[in-house]
C-alpha cells in the first residue's frame, strides 16, 4: 500500500515536470517571436496590437469558423484545464500527489464558495460555475505568457460569459420561484413609499449586472496588458535607461498575476451571488 | 445601440491614444484595417463567440464526465478512509481494553487458584508431617520402652551376679581368715544379702 502511493506520486511528479518544461518552452518561443515581431525602432508603441484577432493559416477574413490566434489560446486553456483536472488526478490517490492536490484545492475552493454564497441547493450548478472559474483563471494566466493572446481581454468573450450567467440566473429564478422572483425587486424591508422607487433602482441595477460583470473582467485584463506593452515600448526605446521601465514591467507583471486570479475569483463569486438571488429572491 | 457603441468606441480610442501618447500616424495606420480597439471589431465577434462556446462546452464535458466524478470519488474515499480508520482505531482500542480486562481477570483467577493450590499443598504437607511425627513418636516410645525393659533385665542380671560374686568373695575371705564359725555358707549368704539391701 505504501509503496504504491509513493510510486504514483513519483510518476505524477515526473509528469508535472514535463508539463512545466513544455510550458516554459512554449513561453520562450512565443517570447522570442513576440520580441522579433514588434519594435523595429523608435517610440512606436502599439499597445492594442496584442489584442488583434488574425487568422492563423493565412488570409485576412475572419469568418465565424476561422481558426485564429484566439482559437489557439482557447484550445490551450482547454488543454491546461484537462492537464490539471484529468492528468493531475489520474492517480486517484487517497494521499494526493502535487497535481492532484491542486485539482482538489480548486474543486474544494469553488465548491465551498458556491455552498457558502448561494447555499446547498445551488450545488447542482457547481459544474457550470467551476467551468467558468477554470476557464477565466486559465485564460488569464495563459494570457500572462509573454507574446500570448489573452482571450478574456475581449469584451465579446466576457460578455458571452456574463450574459450566459445573466440569462441562466433569470430563467432559473422564474422557473424556481414563478412570479415570486419579482419580489427580488420589491424591497419589503423598506418603507412602503420608497418601495416603488427602490424597485426601479433594483431593476436598473439588475439589468446593469451583465454589463459590469463582463466589462470588469475584460477591462482589468486589457488595461494590464496594454500598460505592460506601453512599458515594453519604453524599454525598447530608452536604451540604457530602459532599466526603469523594465522594473516597472516586473512590478506590473506581479500585479497582473494577482489581478488574473482575483478577477477569476470575482467573476465566480458574483455568479454565485446572482445564483443566490435566483434561488432565494426574498430579501 | 449602434450609435452608443460607436460613441463608446471613439471615446475609448481617443482615451487610449491620449494615455499612450503614441505618434498619431501609427495609430491611424492600424486604424485603417482594424479599429483602435480590436475588442470593438464587431467582425470578429461571431468567430470568438463560436470558439468560446466550443471551449466552454469542452471544459464542461471534461469536468462533468471525468474530472468532477473522479475528484468527488477520491474525496469521498478519503473521507471514508478517515472514518473507517477512526472506527477501526476505536474498535482496536475497545479490543485492547477487553484484552486488558481479560488479562487482569485471568491474572486474578490464576492468583486465586495458585493460592488455593498452595493452601492445599500446605495442608497436605502439614497432615503428612503430623502423621510422620506421630509415627516417629510412637516408634521412639516403643523403642525406649523396649530399651528400658532391657536395661532393667540387664540390671537385675548384674545384681544377681554381684550378689554371687560378693558371696563367693566373702566365703573366700572367711576361709582365708580361718575362723570356723564363720565359714557357714548360710550365714555368709544372709550377711551378704543383709549388706546388699543397705
Amino acid at each position: 500500500m505504501a509503496s504504491e502511493t509513493t510510486n504514483s506520486g513519483q510518476g505524477n511528479k515526473g509528469n508535472g515536470r514535463i508539463i512545466a518544461y513544455v510550458l516554459i518552452a512554449i513561453a520562450v518561443v512565443l517570447f522570442i517571436l513576440g520580441v522579433t515581431d514588434d519594435y523595429e525602432s523608435g517610440l512606436s508603441i502599439h499597445p492594442m496590437d496584442q489584442f488583434i484577432i488574425s487568422p492563423l493559416f493565412g488570409g485576412t477574413d475572419v469568418h465565424w469558423y476561422t481558426v485564429t490566434n484566439a482559437t489557439v489560446w482557447f484550445g490551450l486553456a482547454v488543454a491546461a484545464i484537462a492537464a490539471l483536472m484529468v492528468l493531475g488526478t489520474r492517480g486517484r490517490a487517497v494521499v494526493p500527489s502535487r497535481g492532484q492536490s491542486m485539482a482538489e484545492l480548486a474543486y474544494g475552493f469553488v465548491r465551498k464558495m458556491v455552498e457558502d454564497v448561494a447555499g446547498k441547493d445551488a450545488l447542482p450548478y457547481f459544474p457550470y460555475i467551476f467551468t467558468l472559474f477554470l476557464f477565466i483563471l486559465f485564460a488569464n494566466f495563459l494570457g500572462l505568457i509573454p507574446g500570448s493572446f489573452t482571450t478574456t481581454s475581449h469584451i465579446a468573450v466576457t460578455a458571452i460569459l456574463a450574459f450566459a450567467v445573466f440569462f441562466t440566473v433569470t430563467i432559473l429564478g422564474f422557473v424556481k420561484n414563478g412570479a415570486g422572483f419579482l419580489s427580488l425587486f420589491w424591497v419589503s424591508s423598506a418603507p412602503l413609499v420608497l418601495r416603488p422607487i427602490l424597485a426601479i433602482i433594483e431593476i436598473i441595477s439588475y439589468f446593469v449586472r451583465p454589463v459590469s460583470h463582463s466589462i470588469r473582467l475584460a477591462g482589468n485584463v486589457m488595461a494590464g496588458h496594454a500598460v505592460l506593452k506601453v512599458f515594453a515600448g519604453f524599454a525598447g526605446a530608452l536604451g540604457a535607461a530602459s532599466v526603469a521601465p523594465i522594473i516597472g514591467i516586473i512590478a506590473i507583471y506581479g500585479l497582473e498575476v494577482l489581478v488574473s486570479a482575483i478577477q477569476a475569483y470575482v467573476f465566480t463569486i458574483l455568479t454565485c451571488v446572482y445564483l443566490k438571488d435566483a434561488l432565494h429572491p426574498h430579501h | 445601440m449602434e450609435k452608443e457603441e460607436t460613441t463608446v468606441h471613439n471615446g475609448l480610442e481617443s482615451a487610449a491614444e491620449v494615455a499612450i501618447g503614441a505618434d498619431h500616424g501609427a495609430v491611424v495606420d492600424h486604424a485603417a484595417d482594424a479599429p483602435g480597439m480590436p475588442q470593438l471589431d464587431i467582425g470578429t465577434f461571431d468567430n470568438q463567440v463560436f470558439w468560446l462556446i466550443i471551449t466552454l462546452v469542452a471544459i464542461y464535458l471534461i469536468l462533468t464526465k471525468i474530472a468532477l466524478p473522479r475528484i468527488g470519488a477520491v474525496l469521498a474515499e478519503r473521507q471514508g478512509t478517515i472514518t473507517n480508520d477512526l472506527a477501526a482505531a476505536e474498535d482496536l482500542k475497545r479490543q485492547a481494553e477487553a484484552a486488558e480486562d481479560a488479562y487482569a481477570k485471568a491474572l486474578a483467577d490464576a492468583r486465586t487458584e495458585a493460592h488455593a493450590i498452595v493452601e492445599a499443598a500446605r495442608a497436605e504437607i502439614q497432615a503428612d508431617l503430623a502423621e510422620a511425627t506421630a509415627r516417629a513418636n510412637a516408634e521412639i516410645a516403643a523403642q525406649s520402652a523396649e530399651s528400658a525393659a532391657r536395661i532393667d533385665e540387664i540390671r537385675a542380671g548384674s545384681m544377681a551376679m554381684i550378689e554371687e560374686i560378693a558371696r563367693d568373695t566373702a566365703t573366700e575371705i572367711a576361709a582365708a581368715f580361718g575362723s570356723g564359725a564363720a565359714t557357714d555358707a548360710d550365714a555368709i549368704s544372709a550377711a551378704v544379702a543383709e549388706r546388699m539391701k543397705g
